[in-house]
């Protein structure tokens, strides 16, 4: 059994009521408390410690603290203590009831120690974090959550089929290495895979995220990809698969990003990139590839956090986030701007700055298992990032053309989330050995040699060099105002057309076959009300002689069976 | 050396209070003292309860007469947790009645109506307490005749003729016991059940011995109202006073199914229920036949009392199919079907008691959107409903888990799927009662009614809230029932 702590799903979950009865200040006091006192019940919870729960006959295992799943349990913590201040001065108590649910469900779901817990985890996520983006309470958000909402719970049900069949086969509820192979790994790759945002799987996300509310979209990038990260790594390290896809996820989303407009829609896309990265080192499966990805998910989770943060702020300020709608905005919003730019450095991996000491982990790990093309891929990829979201989003927003708008900068609560995250961003770049202490394997890697920071130098160099030149040539992309819709296009325009046309063939025979099946039940229900209903022989009340009857008869019965 | 006593007492204490009720006369302090007796009754319950517990069987010698020739009261874990249940629920409804029964019943007629509640009560805890089988039938008839009087104190004039048939059944059922108590007299020259118990073998192959228990089983039968020997249950349950409803459902039918279990298993023994005779080929099928008809009827029931009478023939037919089924599991759903099943309709039935002291009606048509007129009323029933139904959380669904259990051991499926299928149809009564009380406008020509008096809500919600709280804490009540039901195989094994 737990010592010290309780459960730290629970104290979210308990915190979100808390939070959903209180107003005003003592609403906010009670927001920041929340996460903090998570953090001081993690001081009680030793590592390697499990708690089990028995209902009916069967054991689960709601609580399995090992140096996986407590890694992610740390960064979520932190996650949510920047959201949440980040997230203060929104008068909507269920949004930030919404929010505090969605992160216990997260830490729900990578503390489950077996598959039906993580199965009902997982659920929760879809079904808390929807809210988020409902909470905008546009007809677009509206629309896009119900999308959202749709997928992320049909990954759920996915992932209970696999859970089935593979409690079936093997008769273990336990969540350990699962590897492809047999139906049941393959639905649960599958369902692991939606929320990961696999390619084609991935539509979910740019789709969804942009559409939140600024904090909203802080939490949302934080919690349901890296939990999916966390479940494969958990049940599928050094699957080949995944290194293909990996890859794919690296390098197809920065083709999106750059003709983007969105900037918060970019970022989405530059989350995909990232969890490529992640997924990758799970496909490659070393232990140095294993650190890379959780170290990777760390700082990723606080430097998106950051520039998300720093777009909302952006979006709340002017209304606006388009890139063709924005542009010199540094000189009334320069903190905002600064703290934008350290998030672009962080996740652009420049030396000193977080993306570096936990990116190229992974890249080396590539190298080492001989996984050249990989490797280049994953290199052209971060050359990506550096352009999309390491360039264009500051620049589209805070410089670029001046666009007339003199926003101030954002409240003082957001200033101060972005200046934390800023600041985590840079100690991590500059002093990661804490981070490395936590990470599931001991760490033998100095990112500071110069071959690391001679080639990421070199790299973001040209890269920078490749965006300057095509810029003055006016070559690059322009910003267009339009809206870019890729594989969704499939459910968004085909599907909804192929329906159309589909329901106006069969809606006639439909029709026809309801309406003889309604008289067929309406005649059965008749019958039924024929044979008992209040009117009916078994129902109305019998004579008294023919009760006696009936017993004399079942006396006669039960006698001549006793007598044979 | 009170201690020494408490088997006596349970049956002793509301019997004595009884005539004192008839001197009382006025409505208040009868039911004060009614209330009191049943208060007492219950805390002899629960020491018996955790006397047997501690020590095991209990054996009380009446008048100091040593067993087989005195009577001998004999409680185990399977007669006290009966006596419990019994208790428990009346001391529930009796604060519950002064209300209901200053509208429902005369006043000059209301210290009859406590002086015949307490020697009802009497008879179920006498039927349940004693090991004599022939006592038994003495606490029977004493139940049954108070009984009869409840039922017939109904409003409405339809309620004598319930009564009076009820009364014909009943003496009927009775009657047969008795002949097969007598047979088994004739037989072996003892009453007393665990003596009965080990000269039955001997002349277990005479055809007497087998009328006997053709006798006891159709005579209990009756007195259970197990299918299709419920006939009388629907009237006497719908035109009776919501109190007696509540009680007599709660537990007499209970009680019933506690003697069956002691004539099958304790007195014949279940290798000769079971094996020699095979009465699961008679009773498995009614039961069945029970969940599935009995249910059926109730949907359509436009009389809600009514329609809960069939619902509880439908769950006798529950507790008939685990106990049929002989084995520990099967018991044990059985067992803890007669605790579970109190609550739900006790609880139910309290609910419409409510309804009807401030609609006077408990007519469908008439309580169409009474939920917002009687919040609280109507979600206790939504609350008892879901209980009866089976949802995860409630009794109901602890009951129906063991049960399934049960016929899943002993490979029985399609007995599961019926069961399940008996469920659905629980929805759907149940779901009838709901869409008219919340989904209906209220009729135009509807009377101001408002919600029923705190005197009503604290009693029926804390039945309600028990089918909660047992639906989770499941270890007094499965435990005790596993337990009572090893008792009942082990004795005779």
């Amino acid at each position: 059994m737990m010592t010290a702590s309780v459960h730290p799903a629970l104290i979210f979950f308990l915190g979100a009521l808390v939070v959903a009865l209180l107003r005003g200040k003592a609403q906010s006091v009670a927001l920041v408390l929340v996460p903090v006192a998570g953090a001081l019940n993690l001081l009680g919870l030793a590592e390697g410690e499990v708690a089990r729960l028995t209902i009916f006959d069967y054991t689960l295992t709601p609580l399995r603290a090992d140096r996986l799943a407590l890694l992610f349990t740390y960064v979520f913590h932190l996650a949510t203590f920047i959201g949440v201040i980040f997230a203060l001065n929104v008068r909507d108590t269920g949004q930030h009831v919404a929010a505090l649910l969605y992160a216990g469900s997260a830490l729900g779901a990578v503390l489950a120690g077996d598959l039906i817990t993580l199965f009902i985890f997982w659920e929760l996520l879809a079904v808390t974090s929807v809210f988020l983006i409902w909470a905008r309470r546009t007809p677009r958000a509206i629309a896009a959550g119900f999308r959202y909402l749709i997928i992320q719970v049909g990954s759920g049900l996915v992932l209970l089929a696999g859970v089935l069949v593979h409690v079936h086969q093997t008769g273990s509820f336990a969540f350990e290495f699962i590897g492809l192979d047999g139906l049941a790994s393959w639905l649960i790759f599958l369902a692991f895979g939606v929320k990961c945002a696999f390619p084609f799987l991935h539509n979910w996300l740019t789709d969804a995220y942009p559409e939140a509310t600024p904090s909203g979209t802080v939490f949302l990038s934080a919690f349901t990809t890296k939990v999916a990260v966390y479940a494969l790594a958990r049940g599928f390290p050094g699957t080949e698969l995944l290194l293909y896809i990996g890859a794919a996820m690296t390098a197809f989303p920065i083709f999106f990003a750059v003709i983007e407009n969105d900037l918060r829609r970019v970022l989405s896309y530059s989350i995909i990139n990232q969890v490529g990265f992640m997924v990758t080192g799970i496909g490659i499966g070393t232990e140095m590839a294993l650190n890379g990805t959780t170290s990777h998910a760390f700082a990723h989770i606080i430097y998106k956090a950051l520039l998300l943060m720093s777009t909302g702020s952006v979006l709340l300020m002017t209304g606006r986030i388009n890139g063709s709608d924005l542009g010199g905005l540094y000189k009334t919003m320069p903190f905002t701007a600064g703290f934008c730019i350290v998030g672009a450095a962080s996740i652009s991996a420049f030396p000193l700055f977080s993306g570096f000491v936990a990116k190229s982990m992974v890249m080396t790990a590539a190298l080492e298992e001989g996984h050249g093309w990989i490797w280049l891929v994953l290199l052209f990829a971060s050359a990506g990032v550096f352009h999309h979201a390491g360039i264009k989003v500051p620049f589209f927003a805070f410089f670029a053309h001046d666009s007339g708008l003199r926003a101030k900068e954002p409240p003082l609560n957001m200033l101060v989330a972005m200046g934390l995250a800023a600041f985590l961003c840079v100690f991590i770049g500059v002093y990661p050995w804490p981070l490395y202490d936590l990470l599931p394997f001991p760490v033998e890697y100095h990112p500071f040699d110069s071959t690391h920071v001679v080639a990421q130098t070199q790299l973001l160099f040209f890269s920078a060099l490749a965006f300057t030149w095509l810029k003055l040539t006016g070559l690059y992309p322009p910003e267009l105002p339009s809206v870019n819709i890729d594989v969704e296009w499939l459910y968004r325009r085909a599907a909804p057309r192929l329906i159309t046309g589909l329901i106006g063939f069969i809606a006639p025979i439909d029709l026809a076959f309801r309406r003889i099946a309604l008289v067929r039940v309406e005649r059965a229900i008749d019958g039924i009300f024929w044979v008992h209903g209040p009117r009916s022989r078994i129902a109305r009340t019998w004579e008294t002689g023919s009760k006696i009857l009936t017993v004399v008869l079942l006396f006669v019965i039960v006698l001549v069976l006793t007598y044979l | 050396m009170i201690a020494d006593h408490l088997p006596a007492l349970q049956v002793v204490i509301p019997l004595l209070a009884a005539p004192l009720c008839v001197l009382l006369r006025w409505p208040g302090p009868a039911w004060a003292l009614a209330t009191a007796a049943s208060w007492a009754t219950f805390g002899v319950a629960v020491l018996l309860l955790i006397a047997v517990l501690e020590q095991g069987v209990l054996s009380y010698h009446l008048g100091g007469w040593e067993p087989p020739w005195g009577i001998e009261y004999r409680i185990d874990l399977a007669n006290a947790f009966v006596l419990l249940i019994v208790a428990a629920i009346s001391a529930v409804v009796l604060p519950f009645a002064r209300r209901s029964v200053a509208v429902e019943i005369p006043e000059d007629k209301a210290y009859l109506f406590y002086c015949m509640y307490l020697l009802c009560l009497t008879g179920l805890l006498g039927i349940a307490a004693t090991g004599d089988a022939f006592n038994v039938f003495v606490f029977l008839e004493i139940s049954s005749l108070s009984s009869y009087v409840l039922i017939s104190l109904g409003k409405d004039r339809r309620a004598l003729t319930a009564a009076f048939q009820y009364l014909i059944m009943g003496t009927i059922g009775a009657t047969f016991y008795l002949i097969g108590v007598g047979l088994l007299y004739a037989m072996t020259g003892t009453l007393n059940m665990v003596d009965l118990a080990q000269r039955i073998p001997a002349v277990a192959d005479t055809r007497t011995v087998q009328a006997a228990f053709a006798f006891l089983v159709i005579g209990i039968g009756v007195k259970a109202a197990a299918f299709p020997l419920h006939l009388w249950l629907p009237n006497a349950y719908c035109y009776a006073p919501s109190v007696v409803t509540a009680f007599l459902a709660a537990t007499a039918t209970k009680v019933s199914i506690y003697v069956a279990l002691r004539i099958l298993f304790t007195v014949f023994g279940p290798a000769f229920s079971f094996e020699t005779l095979e009465i699961d080929i008679v009773t498995v099928p009614f039961a069945l036949i029970a969940m599935l008809l009995a249910s059926t009827v109730a949907i359509f029931q436009t009389n809600v009392k009514r329609l809960l009478a069939y619902s509880s023939v439908a769950q006798i037919g529950y507790m008939v199919l685990g106990i049929s089924l002989g084995t520990v599991t099967g018991v044990t759903a059985g067992i803890v079907h007669l605790f579970n099943h109190a609550m739900i309709k006790g609880g139910l039935f309290l609910a419409l008691g409510c309804v009807f002291l401030t609609l006077g009606s408990v007519q469908l048509r008439d309580m169409a959107g009474l939920a917002r007129r009687m919040p609280w009323t109507m979600a206790a029933f939504v609350i008892g409903g879901l209980s009866l139904i089976g949802v995860p959380l409630t009794t109901g669904f602890i009951s129906k888990w063991v049960l399934i259990q049960a016929t899943l051991e002993k490979g029985l499926w399609y007995f599961a799927v019926l069961i399940l299928a008996s469920s659905l149809l629980a929805v759907v009564y149940v779901w009838r009662v709901v869409e008219a009380a919340y989904f209906r406008p209220v009729p135009e020509s509807a009377a101001e009614v408002s919600e029923a008096p705190l005197a009503l809500l604290v009693p029926t919600w804390l039945l309600i809230l028990a089918n909660v709280y047992f639906g989770v804490d499941t270890s007094l009540t499965l435990g005790v029932a596993r337990r009572a039901a090893e008792t009942l195989l082990g004795a005779a094994a």
